[in-house]
């Protein structure tokens, strides 16, 4: 090897991995139960919590509150709202058990510190029907304090890229990673594990290019790591196809939610005509999931790329004609008018400034004022996050009270199919629309549960040390492999011997779009375009093993490439499984470009056998728990 | 550059250990150059432009320059976060500028209890209740589905 790496043992109880908005809350909710019944709690993140994960930059909504107790919706609500925007394809149980205690999340959050906005009232200010409006530069500082506070610093690792699950006789026992920071190995040793490594981003290539490629909407640094990792331990996977395209404002990514909820916006096309209005017949090829209100996110995506591929774009989000609206019943009165806008257009720039600074820079450096112009929007590229408005993520256990005596229980809520591994947030499937409070609340009940596990299965399992040193070896390869041949060119950029993880990374971003519905394609496939990905793939994955890095920070990004590729190869099994088209909007299967209800509705679900190496892919039930009726 | 350093003004964190931009970014950008003492953002194309590493420098040593495969020259978006609040100072490329301030927290720095005061005695972790639940719901218990 050609440095000397220290191997670092840490043996815990629990171990949480990632230190987002899941990991907080788990951190916070198993600190407790720890303390109450003797459990060691450990964190380790791959960066420092207060700025880690998507919510690292601020966000300027809280997209989930059910407000049970303001008496606004019922869990069933939001249940009937969540199932229909995924077109029918969700887990009762699991959207249910967010709903139900993510309330208690934003009332700690409110106590923490973070601005929560009010009415005149003293009520909060709501968005839309489940969104609270907040002042969110510091939403992550501050929920990342409570779950340092709870947990103590002693008990956090920062820094530490997890690489791999350490397994035991069917178990999770702990993981395994390296310091990006220093010549560390390390080894957690633990009874359960929770995974809550957030989502991936960087599959499918990105629209911007150069050095715009890092403007993703979700954050670059969302690389995989929980598919990876829980794939990788053998757990079964759910919703693996279902990939999220979101609708943006063009190119730097501004989100769209407070100006179409809050400043009731309208979208037009280049001709000002409402696409979801005159394309509104195509809705009814998608049966009951086209008549729902509101209609399905995929849906709306799809009228407006029907509209861009019939040349009718570019798409424009009228901000102009949404503020002169609002303040036209303050018309008449100029002093009430001119504050009126005042405040819309702060509005408007603390929506970006809060969570989206590259679009306010685009604003500014294009002299755009939301207030005289319209700003164009437009589809980005396919991210996989459970989080938001995909789905894909570990198949879990339900809760006891709502699942048990269905397929959906197997003992404690929010374990994977993988004895004493759990996960939550963007690392759990099927229970989308959790967003950043749900997916806090979703963490706590994990936390909790992965307690109550270890107080029933008492016992530290260990692998042999001989796996552990060839992890570590295996870890570390990229290295040698960079030391061993870079001197066979005089530039290192290209040799024949080994990929880079960058040039890596674009030909796996090559293939995923051009052949698995990426946006140079508007999101389309069939199944030769599949096969011939597939094919490709196999060679992509046995030059995985030349992956090559100079130093500790391209290991990192090898190691990221590495878990996206995984992510990679089950969305690709999980499309071509699926004969069907159900999502629009985000892919379409263009050889079978109808909703197939009869055989289809049912999840896709899949397992990697860590014994035989192979793949299985198959279908599980959707099952109504709640009477719940569209 | 998406985030950039400004040679003049960047003093290395004074040489410690880890300086403030690395020890933010979520992406692991920042790198100190020892033999320099200046930071450098390692790879613009990962920058993700959240400015986390701006917000932190102590020495106001670093700034935004919009991803330049979308982003015309000659607008700016500075940040000053105080304890607080946040102002922004927004300049647009015709030269117009615009200034915004928003609270960015409520309660003192470090201060945030892990149960937020929610206390619940007696508690259980058989029941359905989370630790802070039911008072932190505002609610006398945990919804569950009744057939
Ligand atoms: C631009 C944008 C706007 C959004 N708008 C809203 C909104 O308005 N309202 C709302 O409620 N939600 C919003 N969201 C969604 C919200 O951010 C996510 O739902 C939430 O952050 C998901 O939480 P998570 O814990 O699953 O992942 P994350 O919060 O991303 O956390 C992942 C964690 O895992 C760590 N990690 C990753 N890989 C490894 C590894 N290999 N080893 C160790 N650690 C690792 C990361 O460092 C990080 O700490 C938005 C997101 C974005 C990006
Ligand atoms: S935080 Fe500022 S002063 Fe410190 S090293 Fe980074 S750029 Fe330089
Ligand atoms: S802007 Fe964000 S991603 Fe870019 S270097 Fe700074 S902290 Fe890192």
């Amino acid at each position: 090897m050609p440095m000397n790496f220290e191997t670092v043992e840490v043996t815990t109880d629990l171990l949480i991995i990632g230190g987002g908005m899941g990991a907080c809350g788990a951190a916070v909710e198993a600190a407790y139960w720890g303390k109450k019944h003797g459990l060691k709690v450990t964190l380790v993140d791959k960066a420092s919590m207060p700025r880690s994960g998507a919510v690292g930059m601020g966000l300027s909504a809280i997209n989930l509150y059910v407000g049970l107790a303001e008496g606004r919706n019922t869990v069933q609500d939001y249940v009937r709202y969540v199932k229909g925007d995924m077109m029918g394809i969700a887990r009762d149980d699991l959207v249910a058990n967010i709903a139900r205690h993510v309330d208690s999340s934003v009332h700690m959050f409110e106590k923490w510190g973070l601005p929560l906005w009010k009415d005149e009232e003293g009520n909060y200010v709501h968005e839309g029907k489940w969104q609270l409006m907040i002042s969110g530069e510091s939403y992550k500082v501050i929920v990342a304090e409570a779950a340092k506070n709870a947990l103590g610093e002693e008990n956090i690792y920062e820094r530490v890229f997890i690489t791999e699950p350490l397994l035991k006789d069917g178990k999770c026992v702990g993981a395994v990673g390296f310091s990006v920071r220093e010549n560390k190995f390390y080894v957690f040793k633990a009874k359960a594990t929770l995974c809550a490594m957030g989502g991936t981003v960087g599959v499918f290539k990105p629209k911007s290019t150069g050095e715009g490629a890092g403007r993703s909407w979700y954050p670059p640094f969302s690389t995989g790591s929980s598919a990876y990792f829980t794939m990788k331990a053998g757990a079964e996977m759910s919703s693996q196809e279902v990939r999220f395209v979101p609708i943006r404002f063009k190119d730097a990514y501004g989100p769209v939610g407070a100006w179409f909820l809050l400043f009731k916006s309208r979208a037009t096309n280049a001709m000002g005509e409402n696409y979801m209005e005159t394309r509104a017949d195509e809705l009814k090829k998608f049966g009951v999931y086209g008549s729902i209100k509101p209609i399905p996110a995929n849906l709306r995506n799809h009228l407006g790329l029907l509209d861009v591929q019939e040349g009718k774009g570019p798409l424009f989000m009228r901000t102009e004609e949404a503020i002169a609206n609002l303040a036209k019943a303050y018309e008449g009165d100029e002093k009430a008018f001119k504050k009126k806008m005042k405040s819309l257009e702060n509005e408007a720039w603390e929506d970006f400034l809060d969570m989206t600074i590259a679009q306010a820079l685009l604003w500014a450096a294009t002299n755009v004022q939301p207030e005289e112009r319209s700003s164009e929007i437009a589809a980005a590229e396919p991210y996989f996050i459970s989080s938001h408005s995909g789905s894909s993520g570990a198949w879990i256990s339900g809760p006891e009270d709502l699942s048990a005596g269905s397929d959906y229980f197997w003992g404690y809520a929010n374990m994977t199919t993988v004895p004493g591994l759990f996960a939550a947030g963007d690392a759990s499937g099927n229970c989308p629309h959790k967003f950043s409070s749900g997916t806090h609340a979703e963490g706590r009940i994990a936390g909790k549960s992965a307690c109550k596990y270890i107080l029933e299965n008492n016992t530290l399992l260990e692998v042999e040390p001989s796996v552990v040193e060839e992890m570590k070896a295996i870890t570390y390869k990229p290295l040698e492999i960079y030391e061993q041949y870079s001197g066979f060119s005089t530039d290192p950029q290209v040799n024949p011997n080994y990929i880079l993880p960058k040039q890596f990374m674009f030909r796996l971003q090559k293939l995923m779009d051009e052949y698995v519905g990426g946006a140079n394609v508007y999101f389309c496939m069939n199944s030769a375009s599949l096969e011939r990905a597939a094919e490709l793939f196999e060679f992509l994955k046995e030059d995985s093993e030349k992956l090559a890095a100079k130093d500790i920070y391209e290991l990192l990004r090898v190691w990221e490439n590495k878990h996206r590729m995984w992510q990679a190869e089950s969305h690709l099994r999980a499309v071509t499984f699926r004969d069907e088209t159900r999502w629009p909007g985000y892919y379409i299967r263009t050889d079978k470009p109808v909703i197939d209800e009869e055989n289809w509705h049912c999840f896709v679900n899949m397992k990697w056998d860590p014994q035989t190496k192979e793949w299985s892919v198959f279908k599980r039930p959707v099952i109504d728990m709640f009477d719940v009726k569209f | 550059m998406p985030s950039f350093v400004i040679a003049e003004k960047c003093d290395g964190c004074k040489g410690q250990d880890k300086t403030a931009c690395m020890y933010a970014c979520p992406n692991d950008l920042m790198f100190l150059d020892k033999e320099r003492m200046k930071a450098v953002n390692l790879d613009p194309s990962q920058c993700w432009e959240c400015l986390c590493c701006v917000k932190a420098c102590p020495q106001q040593a670093m700034d935004l320059r919009g991803y330049a495969d979308f982003v015309p020259l000659g607008a700016s978006c500075v940040p000053l976060r105080g304890s607080d609040s946040i102002m922004w100072t927004v300049k647009f490329r015709n030269g117009m500028t615009k200034r915004f301030k928003f609270p960015i927290r409520t309660t003192e720095e470090g201060s945030a209890v892990p149960d937020g005061g929610f206390v619940e005695e007696n508690t259980d972790i058989n029941s359905l209740n989370l630790f802070s639940e039911p008072s932190s719901l505002k609610l006398p218990a945990v919804w569950t589905y009744k057939k």
